[in-house]
């Protein structure tokens, strides 16, 4: 009796194993083609229209100049890159640009600071609904927030209308736009909404019973604050303080609008020099310059911080 | 000295007050800007004169104003299409494959989100004169799909990751092949992750500016059309109502993103 029931049922077990053998090869089959089907479009999309353009810039930047056209065969040289260790200027204006979106990113992230605090400990239940309003701002277009604060600040803006209508002044305050002043205030005021977020989810994650130890063993609230709150939300702090410096190394829309040629940036002089000044390669030079700069600050915060613990 | 028990939070006037103050801040331009285009002023002056809505009648009457507008819905759309469907693509190869190369491509599809603007703009500039490509809504749409193909990826990635491991067994063992179960199984379930990228890839695109300014050729996008027109200054009114008009439209559609991500 075993001993018949025992061949038929390793057989069934065999053709199971069989059958199921057969499928996982050829879902491994599907699962192959699927993988071709999905990997190239991205990939050669991304390739595409971004890896080789950004080669691109290495590529023009050691023409010594634009003769032929941009096509043409030319002798790789230095040159650009020489010409630019000649131009003090030109590196000072990287200097402010550098210069500026530290004073931007250390003021967003301290201003920026006590909101997060404010919706992680003390808004209760309201705290998503007060998210959302901080970031209504962030979603306006770009292009209106600037153009906001030129109303606020141009000599027949708000401000001075205000002050003069108080009397306060008789004539307009000419310093309060066209020059960096203005430029820092209105990127301040851009970055705000959106350097709370990674301060917001740091001071989210830290466990609340930490505080409770350490108030029954003697520590005061300053002491709390300074021991364990913002060491534990350092990340976050740092994610923000990047999130908001990278970008604005590289601005030049704000300047545009806002700065005059008083408050331009290292981003304004690549912008002239493949506009009117019409010189690519050595646009191209200071393009992959800024390049360079930001992907080893990207690298030194990507040390610092570890991305998962922002998610 | 201990904390209480209770869970409720201690109240806090000085950081409520701050906060109040900095959203007051944070609202007043916008909030400025939106009365200046109910003003019937050109100049913007205080006080205010008397409530109009000419401005905004100027502005839909307007044939370039509305000729750019059409251009920036054909460059967002085109290129949230595009982004939408390659960060698809790649999320589902990051999450459910394990294939060397995918640091490398993750590294890649995440680089636009930090190589700044006019890089990518310059870079682009030059490969479009390289080929002989001339400067129009293709090439701004061209842009827009790699900047925000990293943003679209976060999202569904982040749905993605959610998601059993077992459901493509379970769609297997029942006789599935793979790109059945992705078509009846994980791209169901993603779906609103995917529509919540594809509406924040279209607002993003919408009103983006430092790219466009660079690609743009003689047909400009929204943003490059009211940047045009900034130097003259009795049509700064007409301009506001129509930045205004744009940001009711981003906003709407920000919200519905955000509904479309709550969605689980």
């Amino acid at each position: 009796m075993t001993s018949s029931t025992a061949p038929v049922a390793d057989a069934a077990g065999a053709a199971v194993i069989d059958r199921s053998a057969t499928m996982r090869r050829g879902l491994q089959f599907d699962r192959n083609t699927t993988f071709w089907g999905l990997l190239i479009p991205p990939s050669a999309w991304l390739f595409c229209f971004f890896l080789v353009p950004l080669v691109l810039i290495a590529v023009i930047s050691l023409r010594p100049d634009l003769r032929g056209g941009l096509t043409s065969p030319f002798t790789p040289s230095l040159a650009q890159y020489q010409l630019l260790t000649e131009k003090a200027n030109y590196f000072r204006l990287l200097g402010t640009s550098i210069g500026v979106a530290f004073v931007v990113a250390t003021a967003a992230t301290t201003l920026a600071f006590p909101v997060s605090y404010f919706l992680a400990f003390k808004a209760g239940s309201r705290a998503g609904l007060y998210l959302a309003l901080l970031l209504v701002p962030f979603w306006t277009s770009f292009l209106l927030r600037v153009m906001a604060w030129k109303v606020m600040l141009g000599s027949s803006g708000v401000i001075n209308s205000l002050l003069i209508s108080a009397g306060a002044i008789t004539e307009p305050l000419q310093f309060l736009l066209y020059n960096r002043f203005a430029v820092i205030v209105t990127l301040i005021y851009v970055w705000i909404p959106f350097v709370t977020l990674p301060i917001l989810a740091a001071l989210q994650r830290i466990d609340r019973s930490l505080f409770e130890a350490a108030a029954d063993l003697g520590a005061t609230p300053p002491r709390r604050f300074w021991r364990i709150t913002l060491p534990l939300a350092l990340p976050g702090v740092l994610a923000g303080f990047f999130m908001c410096f990278i970008p604005t190394v590289g601005e030049y829309v704000t300047p545009l609008l806002v700065g005059g040629s008083a408050g331009s940036m290292y981003g304004n002089l690549i912008q002239d020099f493949f506009g009117k000044a019409g010189n690519w390669p050595l646009g191209a030079a200071m393009s992959l310059i800024m390049l360079a700069g930001t992907l080893a600050v990207v690298s030194f915060a990507l040390k610092v911080i570890n991305p998962r613990d922002l998610v | 000295m201990s904390v209480p028990p209770s869970r409720a939070p201690r109240q806090s006037p000085v950081l409520g007050g701050y906060f109040a103050l900095l959203v007051v801040l944070l609202y007043l331009p916008i909030f400025i800007l939106v009365l200046f285009s109910l003003n019937q002023n050109t100049i913007l002056i205080f006080p205010l004169e008397g409530f109009t809505l000419d401005w905004y009648q100027k502005a839909l009457g307007t044939p370039e104003a509305i000729d750019a507008a059409r251009n920036s819905l054909i460059v967002a759309l085109g290129s949230s299409v595009v982004a939408t469907v390659l960060a698809t693509m790649t999320a589902i190869l990051i999450t459910r494959f394990d294939f060397r190369g995918k640091r490398l491509l993750l590294a890649a599809a995440s680089l636009p989100l930090i190589v700044p603007y006019i890089v990518l703009a310059v870079a682009l500039l030059i490969l479009f004169s390289l080929i002989g490509v001339d400067r129009s809504l293709l090439t701004v749409a061209a842009a827009h799909s790699v900047v925000a193909l990293p943003y679209a990826l976060l999202i569904i990635v982040s749905r993605l990751t959610g998601l059993s491991p077992f459901l493509d067994e379970a769609s297997a063992d029942l006789g599935a092949d793979y790109p059945t179960t992705l078509r009846r199984v994980i791209l169901p379930i993603i779906a609103p992750a995917v529509a919540a990228a594809w509406l924040v890839a279209f607002t993003a695109s919408f009103d983006e500016f430092a790219l466009a300014l660079f690609l743009a050729g003689p047909e400009p996008t929204l943003p490059v059309f009211i940047y045009g027109q900034l130097r003259f200054a009795s049509r700064f009114p007409m301009l506001i109502a129509l930045a205004v008009l744009v940001m009711a439209g981003t906003l709407t559609l920000a919200f519905l993103a955000d509904r479309l991500r709550k969605r689980v």
